[in-house]
C-alpha cells in the first residue's frame, strides 16, 4: 500500500541551514548535509531544501549542496527557492536533485510548468502555492505570502495540474507558524479535486495535526520544519501514532 | 566491479551513481559501446517520456546493443519499462526483453504515484534476504502488468510487476538508489549476482 509521506524541510542560506536546529550529536548544526542524513536515518520519507540565499554565489553554492545531498544521503529530495528557467533545472537534476519547486517564477510565467513537464516529466516538477485567506476566499500570494494576487487557490491549483505539475505543495499563510494545525479543509477539497498529490504544509505544532492532515486533509504528504528541528516531534515517533490511527507509513 | 550506467541523457542519473559509489563499486556514466560491453554490471536508468527516451536510444544505436548484452543488466524505472514489448506511454516500441506491455493507472488513483509503496511476492537473487512488504520509493504513471517474468509486485490501482527478471536482465520499478538502507542492499544483491 502506498504511504503517507513525511518531509523535513530546511531552509538553505548560502550553503547552510537557516533556522536554529537541536539535533544531539550533531557537531555542526548548520550543515545541511549532516542534518539531511540524519533524517534520512531516522524515518523521514523525502526532503525539502528550500533556498533563501539571494547573493550572487546562490547559483553555485546551491548546485554544490545539491550534489554534497545526491552524495551521502539515500531518500529522494526536493529543491526549491528562486527556480525561473529550464535551464536552472537541468542544472539542479543533472547534480541529482529529484524534483523541483517552482513557487512564483509559475505565477509569472505558468508556461514554465508545461516546459518542465515536457522535458523532465511530471513526477520532478512540484507547484510550491502560497496561500491566505481574504473575505474568505483562498488567494495566493508570492514573495514567502508578502505579496497577494488575484489568482483563487483552487482554480491555480487545477491550472498547474492541467498544466502538467507531478505534486502540489500547499502552505496556508495564516496557519503557518501557528503551530496551531494545518489548513485541513482546504486541503481536503484540494484533494478532492486534484488527481496529483497534495503535500500539507504550515501550522505543525503537535502529532495530533499530522493525524488531522492526513484524515481530515486528505493530504497525500505532510511537510514542516520547525517541529523536527526542535525535536518537538521526533518522526518515528510519529510515524507510531500515525499508524495506531490506521494511516499507512512507512515504519522500519 | 565495474558499473557502466548508461547516459542516454535521461534526467538525475547521478543518484545511481553516486548510491554505487557508497557501497564502494566504481561506476561510470556512458553511452560508449566498449565501456558499456566490457562493463561487468550494467545499468540502465531513466527518468522521463518513454518515445523520446526510445528515440535517443535509437539515435545512438543503444537500442540494439542493449538486448544483446551478456552481463547482468539493470534497468530502473522508465529503464525497466523500455526493456518491456511497448509502453502505452507516446506509443513508445520498447526493447522487448520483457514480454509485457506497460500501461498506464486509471484516473481512480492519483498519478503519477509518488512515495514510498510495499513490494510483495518477492523471488530470485536480486531480492535475496529482502523481506515481504519491504518499502520502496516509487514514482511512475505507467507501469508493467503482472506476467511470467515478475519477481515482485506492488499494489496501486492493480496488483502489477514492481520487479521483473529474465536470464541476465533485471528491472526493477521503484528506485533503489532513493530508497534507503534495503534499495541499497538491492543493488548491492546485483552487484553480487553470479
Amino acid at each position: 500500500m502506498l504511504t503517507k509521506r513525511i518531509i523535513p524541510c530546511l531552509d538553505i542560506k548560502n550553503g547552510r541551514t537557516v533556522k536554529g536546529v537541536n539535533f544531539v550529536g550533531l557537531r555542526d548544526a548548520g550543515d545541511p548535509i549532516a542534518l539531511a542524513k540524519l533524517y534520512a536515518e531516522n524515518g523521514a520519507d523525502e526532503l525539502v531544501f528550500l533556498d533563501i540565499s539571494a547573493t550572487e554565489e546562490r547559483r553555485k553554492t546551491l548546485t554544490d549542496l545539491v550534489i554534497g545531498v545526491a552524495q551521502n544521503v539515500n531518500i529522494p529530495f526536493t529543491v526549491g527557492g528562486g527556480i525561473s528557467s529550464v535551464e536552472d533545472v537541468d542544472t539542479l537534476l543533472q547534480c541529482g536533485a529529484d524534483k523541483v519547486s517552482v513557487n512564483s517564477s509559475a505565477v509569472k510565467n505558468p508556461d514554465l510548468i508545461n516546459q518542465l513537464s515536457a522535458k523532465f516529466g511530471s513526477q520532478c516538477v512540484v507547484v510550491a502555492i502560497d496561500a491566505k485567506q481574504i473575505d474568505g476566499q483562498w488567494k495566493v500570494h508570492l514573495v514567502g505570502g508578502k505579496v497577494p494576487t488575484e489568482l483563487d487557490l483552487f482554480d491555480w491549483a487545477k491550472e498547474v495540474e492541467q498544466r502538467g505539475a507531478g505534486e502540489i505543495l500547499f502552505t496556508s499563510m495564516d496557519h503557518d507558524g501557528t503551530k496551531d494545525g494545518f489548513a485541513n479543509q482546504a486541503l481536503a477539497r484540494l484533494s478532492e479535486e486534484l488527481n496529483i498529490a497534495v503535500i500539507a504544509s504550515g501550522g505543525a505544532g503537535k502529532a495530533d495535526h499530522f493525524v488531522d492532515a492526513f484524515k481530515k486533509g486528505k493530504a497525500d504528504a505532510a511537510l514542516a520544519a520547525s517541529v523536527f528541528h526542535f525535536k518537538e516531534i521526533e518522526i518515528i515517533a510519529l510515524k507510531e501514532l500515525l499508524k495506531s490511527q490506521g494511516i499507512p507509513v512507512r515504519l522500519k | 566491479m565495474k558499473v557502466s550506467i548508461i547516459n542516454y541523457g535521461a534526467g538525475n542519473i547521478q543518484s545511481v551513481k553516486f548510491a554505487l559509489e557508497r557501497m564502494g563499486a566504481q561506476a561510470i556514466l556512458t553511452n560508449n559501446v566498449d565501456e558499456i560491453t566490457q562493463a561487468d554490471r550494467v545499468i540502465f536508468p531513466g527518468v522521463g517520456e518513454a518515445s523520446s527516451a526510445m528515440d535517443k536510444l535509437r539515435d545512438t544505436g543503444l537500442d540494439k546493443l542493449i538486448p544483446n548484452l551478456q552481463q547482468p543488466v539493470l534497468g530502473i524505472c522508465l529503464g525497466m519499462q523500455l526493456m518491456c514489448n511497448s509502453s502505452e506511454e507516446g506509443n513508445a516500441r520498447g526493447l522487448s526483453i520483457f514480454d509485457v506491455d506497460v500501461v498506464r493507472f486509471s484516473n481512480k488513483v492519483k498519478v503519477p504515484q509518488i512515495g514510498w509503496n510495499q513490494i510483495t511476492d518477492l523471488s530470485g537473487s536480486l531480492l535475496k534476504d529482502i523481506e515481504e512488504g519491504e518499502y520502496m520509493y516509487l514514482v511512475h504513471s505507467y507501469y508493467a502488468p503482472l506476467c511470467k517474468d515478475t519477481i515482485a509486485s506492488s499494489t496501486y490501482d492493480v496488483k502489477y510487476s514492481t520487479a521483473l527478471n529474465r536470464d541476465n536482465f533485471y528491472g526493477v520499478q521503484f528506485h533503489p538508489e532513493k530508497s534507503s538502507v534495503m534499495g541499497q542492499k538491492i543493488l548491492n544483491n546485483f552487484l553480487k549476482l553470479t
